[in-house]
């Protein structure tokens, strides 16, 4: 089973967000940087998949020369070989970025080591566009699913699970096959520190895409206007509780 | 022009946020443009005196494109974006929307994928700004990033213009009069393998209050200290008929099963009441919960960030405050 996971570098955004003076992205001095959630749990999904069914990982990132650091991680936590699509900073659109990620899986067919299942998240947390495996899927012409919980795969059958309106749907279908995952499909684990050890020793595979327009043009990011509270308080520690019980009693949520 | 909009029904009609998403598409459509549906499922359902045809006619749909379940059965994203895709060439549609929900935007990526086209996620607002360069239409939209924590301003390039709209983008209201409704039974001209990739949904739905969907929400984070400190938060959840929802450090520490998170990664909540215990307010958090109509903090910190979105605040230790309150509450119910 070889498996390519798609992750991709974001801010680490704490108590608020910040824009940088032109508008373009998010201002990053005074955060740091790390793989977007849901593919945590996509790298975590195929190093279980191949614990269980045997083969190997590879990682892959479209970002600048410092989003190394996030194939890094992957590598400490068990992925086998990393590729860095490295751009020169400026932000690529889903479309190009999809056509990107189809090309690697070309070329390693055309190595002879094509891949058998791609893994993205269900959407990176900054940009949120909800697309890029899909359009993966389409250029490859595969099967694709989102949003994905659990994953079982049994002779080169997939059968995937999801939650829809408090129920399950399933889906089943045949490898090769692209599916994005959700957060809490497992819960990713801690690096080792031979994992960290050979990560840091491991080479990175780059090819460096060249950067071009999708039909959807980035004027400017703002954060949105909302009215900003300052909490009444109450008093402290149990002394508030009579007043905090005539808030939930002027709220109607007492029974 | 005609605006089409893909329309999920639940067990009752359609779904609110295909409301919402109608909505936002008689906006994108008027004036004078035509507002199309296409629904999947029983055109029974839609007939006109029926309950879900009633309800696209008042909220202006003057075409309602219906697949029965005899020509496409069951959810199948690929299919159901082939079925948007002839429509749209079929009614000459410069727009193609759908609600910014799981099935909404898997559809819309599919869209996208076989047309070639952009698909903008999460829009807030769109509108025409003129034909292009190369004919193409143009449209000036906004759109959500980091779940709705920073707002996008981008020009879209792109004829039709396919988007996907913030389910918290508008409120779900009617037109100001009902629109004569024309139902068409849909053949669908599928390709092979569109229906490669089809759900089947199981029996089993879980009972009691949804995260989701509970009018009380009493939140837990990294201040409860360990999965054994949930019992007065759980307690307190059963005697408020709500549930017990957690932040992300509380899943990604394996304290509580990933289903209760809100946040960004995990359900956004509407209740009445969002009662936030030992909860900083990571931003990501917020993202989750600011749709809540009233935040309480319990927080040992005052300064922590959820008290400025919160509205009442208790500063103090959790471990205290909630067994006091379930004790006074009931002793409340034992008065009364």
């Amino acid at each position: 089973m070889e498996i390519l996971v798609c992750v991709k570098r974001v801010p680490q955004v704490g108590g608020k967000i910040v824009v940088t003076a032109d508008g373009q992205e998010v201002d990053t001095r005074m955060a740091g940087f790390a793989m977007s959630p849901h593919e945590e749990c996509a790298v975590e999904e195929a190093i279980q998949i191949t614990e269980r069914l045997g083969g190997a990982v590879s990682v892959l990132t479209l970002g600048p020369p410092d989003a190394a650091e996030q194939l890094r991680e992957a590598l400490a936590l068990g992925a086998g070989r990393a590729v860095l699509l490295e751009t020169d900073g400026r932000e690529w659109g889903p479309i190009a970025t999809a056509g990107e990620i189809a090309a690697e899986a070309r070329r390693r067919a055309d190595d002879g080591q094509g891949y058998d299942l791609l893994l993205l998240g269900n959407e990176a947390a900054d940009t949120g566009d909800y697309q890029v495996g899909v359009r993966v899927a389409h250029a490859l012409g595969w099967p694709c699913v989102t949003g994905i919980k659990g994953i079982e795969i049994t002779d080169g059958t997939v059968r995937a699970r999801r939650e829809y309106r408090g129920a399950e749907e399933l889906f089943e279908f045949g490898l090769p096959a692209v599916i994005t995952v959700k957060e809490g499909i497992n819960l990713p684990r801690y690096p080792s520190l031979p994992g960290r050890l050979r990560a840091k020793r491991a080479a990175i595979e780059a090819h460096q895409p060249q950067w071009r327009p999708d039909g959807l043009r980035k004027q400017a990011l703002r954060v949105p206007e909302t009215e900003r509270k300052q909490a009444t308080v109450l008093g402290n520690g149990e002394d508030a509780v009579p007043a905090l019980l005539a808030v939930l009693d002027e709220l109607g949520v007492l029974p | 022009m005609t605006v089409l909009c893909l329309v999920e029904l639940d067990g009752t009609g359609a779904a609110d946020a295909s409301l919402r998403a109608l909505t936002f598409a008689r906006d994108v459509a008027a004036p004078g443009g035509q507002l199309a549906a296409v629904v999947f499922g029983e055109a029974g359902a839609l007939g006109g005196e029926a309950p879900a045809g009633e309800t696209l006619a008042a909220y202006g749909v003057t075409d309602a494109y219906v697949m029965e379940p005899a020509q496409l059965a069951g959810y199948a994203p690929l299919a159901w974006a082939r079925v948007l895709a002839g429509l749209a060439g079929q009614t000459g549609a410069d727009a193609v929307l759908a609600a910014g929900t799981d099935r909404g935007s898997e559809v819309m990526a599919h869209l996208g994928a076989l047309t070639g086209l952009p698909m903008a996620a999460n829009c807030v607002s769109a509108a025409r700004s003129g034909p292009g360069p190369d004919g193409a239409g143009t449209w000036q939209i906004v759109r959500q990033r980091w779940a709705g924590l920073l707002l996008e301003d981008a020009v879209l390039e792109s004829s039709p213009a396919l988007a996907t709209v913030a389910t918290d983008a508008v409120a779900p209201v009617p037109a100001d009069a009902p629109a004569a409704l024309t139902v068409h039974a849909h053949q669908p001209e599928l390709a092979d393998g569109d229906l490669a990739v089809r759900a089947t949904e199981s029996a089993t739905r879980s009972g009691g209050v949804s995260l989701a969907t509970a009018r009380v929400v009493v939140g837990g984070g990294r201040g409860v200290g360990g999965p054994d400190g949930f019992a007065p938060l759980e307690e307190l959840a059963a005697l408020l008929g709500g549930v017990v929802g957690v932040s992300r450090v509380v899943t990604s520490e394996g304290w509580r099963p990933h289903k209760q998170q809100v946040g960004q990664t995990g359900t956004k909540i509407t209740p009445e009441l969002y009662l936030a215990c030992g909860i900083s307010g990571a931003i990501q958090h917020i993202a989750g919960c600011a749709s809540a109509k009233h935040i309480v903090a319990v927080n040992s910190d005052a300064a922590a960030p959820i008290l400025n979105h919160a509205e009442y605040a208790v500063i103090g230790d959790l471990h205290k405050v909630i067994p006091a309150l379930v004790a006074a509450i009931k002793a409340r119910g034992g008065s009364a």
